[in-house]
């Protein structure tokens, strides 16, 4: 008897474990994101019954690249949607559920570009979050005082960020620098040795057609310029910064011109921020020589189920749901994402409330790619090589010709016969 | 060890045999845990070393014999290569990293170590609270005390460049962590401070089997006591420290999270299992992580080996 009451409960229980299913996500969390993402996960809770576990990840995204990649590589089921990197979807493809087809009805509103991105030999890999394009920071009212112009060749950032710095130091201010970025050994000073590169027209470490690119002159300029920077505009310890580090010198007010992603853009307005009000955003400056221009690296973050997820259809529920129009519309106005659905850029409210968000349509409609694309599975090592070299020459280990020119041979090591 | 020893002067009893079987199925479950945890990963990887496994592909891998390790490869031009990890300039760097950090960090922990436990062995008021709390550092999770030291060294808040700056003996703050000049140091003082207790408990130990009667002796003699100290103490606490110093060293040879916390990515500071890990997992090249780790495991193997033959180690205890 006691048997066949079981045995009659098992069809309900499988029913009962389809409606609610326990959904385990990562997030590589920083600012407000967790706080942002469990209350939303709670409305998506309400909205179809399953519950959503948050995972919090470090914030670099190397970290988490290595931590995903174990998982995936041991068929680990405990996490059913990664957050991923724009520059993961080449290496991770074929751990992902393909989401082609649950995603029809919602694919052509976001960018083509960044759907392009996601896609591996036609197989949707990650649906868009939210993308990134980075910018320069600066310091309103400390311009306005001194009677300076928002630069746009990193030559005037350098004399302004100089003389500013100067001056608010002998008026007391002994803590402010005049730039600080991300110049730790990692992820990050890639995206930004590559802004620098290419504004002065460098080209792009890795050309789209496999080319190996960065041993010239102009790259050569570009980081000297940048060499120079280091203990004079940019404090030595810019060279273990990662982006929250950066941030955290320029939310205190100790820094006139910073280069972060827009999320730094809400967060620097919040109430405790000590330059809440006193900056305003810009694209980053341009370079020198033929062929510069202003140039920002592509960021931005995207969902994917994990293939051997046991609740793929709750997994991409919730995939769908934190890449909804509404969600990013959301993340838009609180946490100044920018969204990936083209139809936000005229949305009234984002307009108003962050202001920076349809200024930067054109800025990440433009902005460079790192080379994922072309070094496939070796993009990891290629970033890792790059950054290594500019590291080197930000800390005086050898000379931003030598590097490159060795940064080169290693590359086309690397390269084999084929990327 | 000591009941094998015993046993093969005497001649061995119905008893003692029955001991010694004893003794055997005791033993085994601890054998069988380390043949599954420690002696199969390590066939593993050596296995994989000898493959062309990538990480998305764990059971797809080709042997390619010794490819990894050192391979010759000829160009269109004509010109030959010579590849593989015996070639790689970064491996190398990364040994020499390595055994800069053992020799450095394991010498100044020894010195310390036997400075703190002489301190400890005196008599004096509230040595028990002493004694617990020279030990906090050592009971700390390295992941934890790294990254409090991380904040520590921060150039911009960090408490020791305030500490340095207010007491001019520093005119600038330091990027302690970011300069490839002071990354190691800063890694080396946090390892010393970490485990300068456990080498002094070690030495503690052996400084509390040395009987008093022998002190005693030296000062009715009107011995010297740093005499006493180099000619009496240091001679017989020796045996002691040694072997601490190869659990040490040992130990420092396979650093890896105090660096990967406080220093990532920095070529100043990459170890052995730093970069065996970042083969492994980042850049996709599994099989050549493992053939660094099995070098790495090579290298460990060998340098324990040789100091115990040169030291004339004796594990038990006492000396040969």
């Amino acid at each position: 008897m006691k048997n066949l009451r079981h045995i009659m409960m098992l069809p309900l229980a499988a029913v009962m474990s389809v409606q609610a299913a326990e959904v385990s996500m990562v997030s590589g969390a920083t600012g407000k994101d967790l706080e942002f993402l469990r209350e939303r996960g709670a409305i998506w809770e309400k909205q179809t019954g399953h519950s959503l576990n948050l995972v919090a990840m470090p914030s670099s995204t190397t970290d988490q690249f290595g931590l995903y990649r174990q998982w995936l590589a041991a068929g680990n089921d405990d996490v059913d949607v990664y957050q991923t990197d724009v520059i993961w979807a080449p290496q991770l493809a074929d751990q992902f559920v393909d989401l082609t087809p649950h995603t029809r009805d919602v694919v052509g509103d976001h960018f083509e570009s960044i759907i392009e991105s996601q896609t591996v030999n036609g197989k949707l890999v990650a649906l868009p979050a939210f993308t990134d394009a980075p910018a320069l920071y600066y310091r309103k009212d400390l311009l306005d005082k001194y009677g300076k112009k928002v630069p746009t060749t990193w030559a005037e950032l350098e004399a302004t960020a100089k003389d500013v710095m100067q001056k608010e130091r002998s008026a007391g201010n002994s803590d402010i620098w005049g730039f600080v970025f991300q110049g730790n050994a990692y992820e990050g000073l890639t995206c930004d040795a590559l802004e620098w590169i290419k504004s002065y027209g460098g080209g792009q470490i890795v050309e789209p057609n496999g080319d190996i690119s960065v041993n010239n002159p102009q790259a050569v300029a570009a980081l000297n310029r940048v060499k120079g920077w280091i203990g004079t505009i940019s404090p030595d310890g810019v060279l273990a910064y990662q982006e929250e580090e950066s941030r955290g010198v320029w939310q205190l007010g100790n820094s006139v011109f910073m280069r972060n992603w827009p999320y730094a853009y809400s967060l620097g307005n919040s109430d405790d921020s000590a330059v809440k009000g006193k900056f305003d955003v810009a694209p980053l400056p341009k370079g020198d020589g033929s062929g510069a221009r202003s140039a920002a690296t592509l960021g931005g973050w995207n969902l994917a189920v994990s293939k051997y997820s046991k609740n793929q259809d709750a997994a991409i529920s919730l995939v769908r749901f934190l890449s909804s129009t509404a969600h990013q519309k959301e993340s838009a106005r609180r946490l100044s994402r920018l969204p990936t659905i083209v139809s936000l850029y005229d949305d009234a409210d984002i307009k108003r409330e962050q202001p920076i968000i349809p200024r930067w349509k054109n800025v990440f409609l433009n902005a460079v790619p790192r080379p994922s694309a072309p070094t496939k599975v070796k993009y990891n090592e290629v970033s890792s090589l790059f950054w290594s070299a500019v590291h080197d020459t930000l800390s005086g280990n050898g000379s931003a010709a030598d590097n490159l020119e060795e940064l080169e041979v290693a590359l086309e090591d690397l390269r084999g016969s084929g990327w | 060890m000591a009941i094998f020893t015993s046993s093969l002067a005497a001649p061995i009893s119905q008893l003692r045999e029955e001991q010694l079987r004893a003794a055997r199925l005791f033993l085994l479950p601890m054998i069988g845990a380390l043949l599954i945890v420690a002696a199969w990963p390590l066939l593993r990887t050596i296995y994989f070393s000898f493959t062309n496994t990538s990480l998305t592909d764990l059971y797809g891998g080709e042997f390619v014999g010794f490819d990894n390790y050192i391979n010759r490869r000829e160009l269109k031009s004509g010109r030959v290569l010579w590849r593989g990890l015996m070639m790689d300039p970064q491996w190398w760097n990364a040994v020499w990293n390595t055994l800069y950090f053992s020799v450095v960090s394991v010498f100044f922990e020894m010195v310390f170590g036997i400075i703190v436990a002489l301190i400890l062995h005196q008599e004096f008021k509230g040595r028990g609270w002493v004694r617990a709390a020279v030990l906090i550092p050592w009971a700390i999770p390295t992941i934890v005390s790294a990254r409090m030291w991380g904040w520590m060294l921060n150039d911009q808040f960090g408490i020791i460049n305030d500490i340095l700056l207010r007491l001019s003996i520093i005119d600038t703050k330091i990027a302690w962590t970011a300069s490839a000049d002071t990354a190691m140091t800063a890694v080396l003082v946090v390892d010393i401070w970490k485990t300068t207790p456990f080498m002094a408990l070690l030495t503690l130990a052996g400084l509390q089997l040395i009987p008093k009667d022998i002190y005693e002796a030296a000062a009715i003699d009107g011995v010297h006591p740093v005499k006493t100290f180099f000619r009496v103490t240091l001679p017989l606490v020796w045996p002691a420290v040694m072997v601490a110093v190869i659990f040490r060293f040992l130990d420092a040879m396979r650093v890896f999270d105090l660096i990967y916390v406080l220093t990532p990515n920095s070529k100043a500071t990459k170890t052995m299992s730093v970069i065996a890990r970042e083969n492994l997992i980042d850049f996709d090249k599994f099989a050549y992580g493992s053939a660094q780790s099995t070098m790495l495991f090579l290298i460990i193997g060998s340098i324990t080996i040789l100091y115990i033959w040169l030291g004339r180690v004796d594990l038990e205890g006492g000396r040969r």
